[in-house]
């Protein structure tokens, strides 16, 4: 434990170097975490989604999603109705009950068929929603970009989410292992745009990750932040 | 031979008109619908050549997007500090940098449908969002929403948000933080290395 303490004292110590944006005050400590979950995803995690994609054909690791997806719908829900969003959250709710009974288990997501869109919503989203202040940036070790806000949401949605109460134990590794690799399986992509577009990755991350999450505490339409200087110049062609 | 040239001063007439008075929501879903025609359809695009991707992208949607005006608002206070030659030669690689990340999200398209929203503005309006939502079974829709700017040679974007993320706002802090420890001409070397390095790992692919 005192390891522990010392460990994290050096890396905060990082943080006093240069200046540091207002919103990002433990640069240095999440920098080195990133470096961290970086090599974790090198050696380990990347390899192990992009053999998954080549293992299993598109058709199976779309069930595999939508499965995930349905589950996850019943918190949406709740956290919809915690959000005074009750027609939402009936329509995340109805989509469970389609896609569990007529989707066999979830794994055809008949709902969105029938024109119920899904939505995204979390207990960080509520917690914005309620008026809590992001708090500082904060990269989870494993599970990447978060704040203080979103972090405590995380916490809540693991335990809330029926996945952790699933016995025996052996199965509801199997059934989280499976749900990190396809989760990681499917942002392949998503990271290796992220790679090519960013000069620096890491506050490129931090930006989108924040403007992500302020847009989603909106529903895709947040009140407008002016910036100085906000108008373009087309002087230059 | 004088009906004929009638006819044909009434096409110019017309075409320069329709060109002008392009609304920029029917622009932007012309424009998506005939690019993702093309990639669908070309099968050299198909099997990743990326080289011709980006001739698409230049010939179709770079004459529609205002390059200035992104890196003036992503350079935000430094852009009045630099001198025109320094404008320039950023607006050039940022132009770069963007085409081939665009490329890149472009090659992972694969089915996806779109649903081109109704334009909320006034016809007196300059500036406009114009939103586009990508649909994908099972997930929430992703919205991509363009800011344009009514400029003499038409709409042009100056802004794109995937997500609720703005690009232009994304690259601000990495700018500015460039700018601040090796000032702009660090900034313009940063990006043209950044664009060589991808050009080299097109080439090998």
């Amino acid at each position: 434990m005192r390891w522990l303490w010392i460990f994290l004292v050096s890396l905060a110590g990082c943080a006093t170097t240069g200046e540091t944006d207002p919103r990002d005050p433990w640069e240095g400590m999440n920098r080195a975490v990133y470096r961290f979950n970086d090599g974790f995803d090198d050696y380990i995690a990347r390899p192990l989604a992009t053999g998954y994609r080549k293992a299993l054909h598109v058709e199976i690791r779309s069930r595999v999603s939508n499965f995930f997806s349905n589950i996850q719908d019943l918190m949406i829900g709740v956290n919809n109705v915690l959000q005074g969003k009750l027609q939402e959250g009936v329509e995340d709710w109805a989509r469970f009950v389609f896609n569990t009974t007529l989707g066999l288990g979830g794994i055809h997501d008949v709902a969105s068929d029938m024109g119920i869109e899904k939505h995204n919503e979390d207990f960080g989203q509520t917690f914005g929603r309620w008026g809590a202040a992001p708090g500082p940036y904060v990269i989870l070790p494993f599970l990447g970009s978060s704040t203080l806000r979103d972090a405590g949401g995380t916490v809540v949605d693991l335990y809330a989410a029926p996945l952790p109460h699933v016995r025996p134990i052996a199965l509801r590794n199997s059934l989280y292992g499976l749900y990190f690799l396809n989760t990681r399986s499917e942002l392949l992509e998503a990271s290796s745009i992220l790679e090519q577009a960013a000069l620096d990755r890491y506050i490129f991350q931090r930006d989108a990750y924040l403007q992500r999450r302020r847009s989603l505490i909106y529903d895709g339409s947040p009140p407008r932040e002016r910036e100085v200087n906000d108008t373009p110049d087309s002087s230059v062609k | 031979m004088r009906k004929f040239l009638c006819l044909l001063s009434t096409l110019f007439l017309v075409s320069a008109h329709a060109q002008e008075a392009t609304p920029p929501d029917v622009l932007v879903k012309n424009v998506t619908t005939e690019v993702v025609d093309i990639i669908v359809k070309d099968k050299e695009i198909r099997s990743g050549n990326r080289a011709k991707l980006i001739e698409v992208i230049d010939a179709k949607v770079l004459p529609h997007f205002n390059f200035a005006s992104m890196t003036s608002l992503a350079m935000g206070q430094n852009w009045r500090s630099a001198t025109p030659e320094q404008k320039k030669d950023l607006t050039d690689a940022f132009r770069t940098l963007l085409v081939r990340t665009y490329a890149s999200a472009l090659a992972a398209y694969s089915e996806q449908r779109f649903d081109f929203r109704p334009l909320r503005a006034k016809p007196t309006d300059t500036d406009v969002t114009v939103q586009v939502r990508v649909i994908q079974p099972g997930q929430q829709p992703v919205p991509i929403d363009y800011a344009m700017e009514k400029t003499a040679a038409g709409w042009k974007v100056y802004d794109v948000m995937v997500g609720g993320v703005s690009l232009v706002a994304n690259y601000r802090t990495e700018f500015a933080s460039v700018v601040r420890s090796s000032g702009i001409d660090g900034l313009i070397r940063d990006l043209q290395t950044k664009n060589k390095s991808l050009e080299r790992r097109t080439e090998k692919k």
